[in-house]
């Protein structure tokens, strides 16, 4: 052994790691741009088959005020539901649940995201139409999210109407004034949420029922949610029809919402007359929700086909 | 749903990948500040017009 004492190895403590932050693509998710999509073209198709004349930059602005909005609400539906979402494996990828993102900085981008269109949409389209955006994110983030979703079956059926408004604000925004045809577009969209959401509840109950949501199949059994299906879908088809009973639109539209509406309600037969076993692969409730879908876009779409054949 | 976020290599500093996404999102906010600045100016030249 040597003489010289040997100096004890100085080991430094660990940089504290610092957490990355949330990558600007997480708050991209935060707004569903999935669900957006659809917020986006009824909004689009309200504002095009509205009679009447916008300016090509308020056209955008107001699409775009609804599109902001819509995920502003979906920023704080994210914000209040995040401990459910880590239940749930379609939900738990989610920046929140999955550690990437502040919970409180969710709520402030939301916050500010809706408040931010709302007050765009007043100042450069009309105030009604803000004011009607303005009752669609509370509706969403309020009504739907922190009252209905946790408490009652019928949480689908109410919370739908936030889904439906923007057909409704796109009009407003051309017209200025809420006549029977933009109530008849919330009403289709109103109708349509039940089936849509209950065919896709049908075949994701599980999750539902880990993450405790009383969605309708979880509290009142898949019988009970099938024959809802069906109704829902009844009522859908003849009112997708009012909007040419009452002169609102020609025979294109009436023709092509009456084809669209008959698979539909087929499909929902389907659904609603079947029983379905454990190992049930669940193909027609899958159907019915794929079409669902396509079904709103095809009957906005033919709306505003229909329209613009009309202003020819 | 958005683009899954790229992987983090595991031999990356963490601390560069920090400055990474940090610069990204100052770029993106800065998109985002210069389109609300153009769709601003546009709404004003047609308020101005009626």
């Amino acid at each position: 052994m040597s003489g010289a004492p040997i100096a004890p190895a100085v080991t430094h403590p660990p940089a504290p790691a610092l957490p990355l932050p949330a990558d600007w693509r997480d708050f991209f998710a935060l707004t569903k741009p999935r669900v957006m999509s659809l917020v986006i073209f009824t909004g689009l198709c309200g504002l095009l088959a509205a009679p009447g004349h916008i300016n090509p930059v308020l056209g955008f602005t107001t699409v775009l005020c609804i599109a902001v909005a819509a995920g502003g609400a979906a920023a704080l539906n994210q914000w209040w539901e995040a401990d459910i979402d880590a239940l749930m494996k379609r939900t738990r990828e989610r920046p929140i649940p999955a550690g990437r993102m502040d919970r409180t900085n969710a709520r402030d981008f939301g916050v500010a995201l809706s408040a931010a269109a709302v007050l765009v949409m007043g100042l450069a389209v009309g105030w009604l139409a803000a004011a009607i955006l303005a009752v669609s994110v509370i509706y969403y983030a309020l009504v739907y999210t922190v009252w209905l979703k946790p408490r009652t079956p019928q949480n689908i059926v109410i919370g739908g109407g936030a889904g439906a408004f923007p057909p409704m604000i796109g009009w407003v925004a051309v017209t200025g004034q809420i006549t029977l045809m933009p109530v008849l577009l919330f009403l289709i969209i109103f109708c349509w949420t039940p089936p849509h959401f209950w065919a896709l509840a049908l075949f994701v109950q599980t999750d539902y029922a880990k993450a405790g949501i009383p969605m309708l199949p979880v509290v009142a059994g898949a019988a009970a949610t099938r024959r809802q299906i069906l109704l829902y879908s009844l009522v859908l088809a003849p009112l997708t029809l009012l909007p040419w009973w009452i002169g609102g639109t020609g025979a294109l539209y009436g023709w092509v919402a009456a084809g669209l509406s008959g698979l539909f309600v087929a499909l929902a037969f389907r659904v609603g007359l079947r029983q379905a076993g454990p190992d049930d692969a669940m193909k027609p409730e899958k159907q019915l929700f794929a079409y669902s879908v396509l079904y709103l876009f095809a009957l906005f779409a033919a709306l505003v086909a229909d329209h613009l054949m009309l202003a020819r | 749903m958005s683009d899954p976020l790229p992987p983090i290599r595991p031999d990356s500093d963490p601390l560069a990948e920090r400055a990474r996404i940090i610069r990204e999102r100052n770029r993106m906010l800065a998109l985002v500040l210069v389109g609300f600045v153009v769709l601003f100016f546009a709404i004003t030249l047609v308020k101005v017009k009626f």
